[in-house]
């Protein structure tokens, strides 16, 4: 039995887990954590600038690796600076532990310099947490969070250690469990068998089906399932925004992302549909619309490995508890039997429908001569990507536009915070990307607004030479705000623009990065080419861009999916 | 609708601020609640009284059982069961006609006199929280109610039906 300090403790449990990174931030209560890190070289740091950073990093990391992301912060202000970053991975379903020292046991309570109860804090934006009260149960605690972590519907989980517990002085027992199976923690995985009958002949019996995939879908790698299944059935597919890339972008069956800035296509589709099979989906708000008016032709079939998302906002008609790739398999294994060669000819009436709608290219806008368009951005972005790059995206209009007009062909390409919507995101997601795929093209994009929530961690894009794109859409304002206020408030701008921004080409060079600015459309691809060609550099892209741009198709709110606005004057 | 949602839990630190959270967190409510460890004490049984229509029923259930800590959820109000809650009452007792009609009431519901001083009783009745209301109103009727502790309800299924872990 190996003896080792708690600190020891935790970097040992790390590696047992299998921890590549972690990123942190030194503080008072984590100092001896960080004393046992400096003594090896299995598990890397990464020294970020403020620690909300570092749980974008480490949501970055899982959401494009699938792997747990791990954090380490100081007590107090260290952890609370967690906060939103665990909240954006608790509304997102990733894994990711969250290590956070806390003030000596004996002065739990006592209003100790730099204390705060960490758990109570974190309680409602976590999947679980643990405050260690013995160094011995170190081992089991670290194990248990990546356990709950990454299994079932993931999510992050909190351990807080006690200064005392890691003390460098006092030498424990270091045992790693074998087995960190919980009697109160079981999730249910594959479907019940009856309900996968259910669900297969209600599938089979639809005239005018449609698959509805979510994050789910992509949480267990079930995109090649959900490609078959659209592919024997000869249904049409659409995602949510956090389910864009488990159906191939450029696939004929995807017909784009469904919602508030939804295409017509998909959202026509899902009012219209007959039999609706959501994928790892929740139906939520900016899904749905009004819910009173949802899919009023639909059989609902829901699969989803988290029963309480079953029925939470629309009623199932076949609910199904389990993971996404296992209930695909099972349904697959049902379709085996199944002559399906009548269902292309079956749904060919359903696919005119759908090509009509197509054919009202919802997504197209005018460019104009002189003033670039967000859009043609990511147009731009795609073709000098080849569509490959991993893309993280902060929130806000840009993020609609990344959304619709970048095709991602692959799961985990597109990173982005859906659920909670945090600006800052982006960036330091971007960052996490790039250290899990080091070769890879880790793109950033955001706004002049969300840039600006996380800008200090250019400085740790510099220390690890991270060649982060930053493709920044200028357009002086918060334009997701200024576009409700146009809609809404009778366009008052109250507070939504910002008079004093920096120049941010002088901003990337002063952190020692690479700037480029562009205001005319005709260099919009020249810059664009020039970017990409530093391969070992950051590139920091200020594109400015039409202030007055609104984000269409939308939603039209208290109306059912398919009542939307197409431009500034056109609605369905 | 009032609802009796029984909680089979770990007997763990954190385990009952998950649960309360949940309710406050979510928007449901909490009418009662009554929690101690199980015969078995790495376990507790957690009682709550809450009401709402079926779906946010559902929804309690579900999020509940979601919680790590939770071993099994359960919806008494769904089949026979049996309820019950007990409550103290302190009354004031100043006179021998108050004194009397206190003590014919608490007979009458079969409540026993816990505590005696010369100027109140202490009263302990069990029973459904029906009967403790109908009590309360009784007492405040013949008497000026001092004070009063309830400790929410707590059941069992009726049969062969149990919350094991």
């Amino acid at each position: 039995m190996k003896m080792m300090s708690g600190a020891a403790m935790v970097v040992e449990a790390l590696k047992d887990v299998g921890v590549t990174h972690v990123f942190g931030y030194p503080g008072g209560a984590v100092l001896d954590i960080y004393d046992a890190l400096f003594a090896q070289d299995d598990v890397k740091h990464v020294l970020v600038r403020h620690e909300q950073a570092a749980a974008h990093m480490a949501d970055g990391y899982a959401r494009s690796t699938g792997k747990t992301g791990t954090v380490l912060v100081t007590s107090g202000p260290g952890a609370t600076n967690t906060i939103t970053g665990i909240a954006t991975a608790y509304m997102d379903s990733i894994p990711m532990v969250v290590l956070s020292g806390q003030v000596p046991s004996m002065h739990i309570g006592e209003d100790a310099f730099q204390e705060t109860d960490m758990v109570g804090c974190s309680r409602p934006i976590v999947k679980h947490s643990f405050l260690v009260k013995r160094a011995v149960d170190i081992p089991e605690a670290i194990a248990k969070a990546y356990y709950i972590a990454n299994t079932g519907r993931p999510g992050p989980v909190v351990v807080d250690l006690p200064k005392d517990l890691v003390n460098v002085a006092d030498e424990h027992p270091y045992v790693f469990p074998n087995d960190v199976s919980m009697r109160s923690y079981n999730p249910t995985e594959k479907g019940h068998p009856k309900q996968i009958k259910k669900a297969v002949s209600a599938l089979l019996k639809a005239q005018r089906p449609v698959l509805y995939v979510g994050g789910g879908a992509v949480a267990c790698e079930a995109s090649s399932r959900v490609i078959e299944l659209a592919e024997k059935l000869h249904a049409p597919v659409t995602c949510t925004l956090m389910g864009l890339g488990a159906m191939p972008g450029t696939h004929k069956q995807f017909i784009g992302m469904l919602g508030m800035h939804g295409t017509l296509e998909a959202n026509k589709t899902m009012h219209n549909a007959d039999c609706i099979i959501a994928l790892g989906a929740r139906f939520d708000d900016r899904v749905t619309n009004n819910v009173d008016k949802f899919c009023p032709h639909a059989d609902i079939i829901h699969v989803d490995i988290d029963p309480a998302s079953i029925s939470k906002t629309v009623n199932a008609h076949i609910p199904v508890v389990g993971s996404v790739d296992k209930v695909l398999d099972q349904i697959h294994e049902q379709l085996v039997n199944q002559d399906l060669t009548a269902q292309q000819e079956k749904l060919a009436d359903w696919w005119q429908q759908i090509e009509q709608w197509r054919a009202r290219t919802c997504l197209n806008f005018e460019q104009g001569e002189e003033v670039i368009k967000p859009q043609r951005v990511i147009q731009a972005l795609y073709k000098h990507t080849n569509g490959e790059a991993y893309v993280s995206s902060d929130v806000g209009q840009h993020q609609m536009f990344a959304a619709l007009y970048y095709p991602y062909d692959k799961p985990r390409q597109w990173i982005n915070s859906g659920g909670l919507g945090t600006m800052g995101f982006g960036l330091p997601a971007a960052m996490g990307v790039q250290f899990a795929h080091p070769k890879a093209t880790s793109v950033v994009v955001t706004g002049d607004g969300s840039i600006q929530m996380n800008i200090q961690e250019l400085s740790t894009c510099l220390q690890y030479n991270l060649p982060i794109k930053i493709i920044s859409l200028n357009n002086r304002a918060l334009g997701m705000v200024r576009q409700w206020q146009d809609m809404i408030y009778k366009g008052r701008h109250s507070h939504s623009y910002m008079d004093s921004m920096p120049d941010f080409v002088k901003l990337a060079e002063a952190y020692g990065h690479v700037g480029i600015k562009v205001d005319k459309l005709e260099d919009l691809d020249a810059a664009m080419e020039k970017c990409f060609s530093y391969t070992d550099r950051l590139v920091f892209m200020d594109i400015a861009i039409d202030q007055n741009e609104h984000v269409y198709p939308m939603q039209i709110k208290y109306g059912a999916m398919d009542d939307m606005r197409l431009s500034k004057t056109e609605r369905t | 609708m009032k609802r009796i949602i029984s909680v089979l839990m770990e007997n763990a630190p954190g385990a009952l601020s998950r649960i309360v959270g949940a309710f406050s967190q979510r928007g449901y409510n909490v009418d009662s609640l009554c929690v101690a460890p199980t015969d078995d004490e790495s376990l507790s049984r957690l009682t709550i009284v809450t009401h709402g229509d079926d779906k946010v029923i559902e929804q309690i259930t579900k999020q509940v059982n979601k919680l790590i800590d939770v071993l099994k959820v359960v919806d008494l109000t769904e089949g026979a069961h049996i309820e019950r809650e007990l409550m103290l009452i302190k009354v004031a007792t100043r006179t021998e006609s108050v004194r009397a009609e206190v003590k014919r009431n608490a007979d009458i519901f079969r409540g026993v006199i816990l505590d005696v001083n010369a100027n109140n009783y202490t009263i302990e009745l069990t029973g459904t929280t029906d009967k403790l209301d109908a009590f309360a109103t009784t007492m405040g009727q013949c008497a000026e109610i001092i004070e009063s502790s309830r400790t929410g309800v707590c059941g069992l299924a009726r049969g062969e039906r149990a919350l094991r872990p």
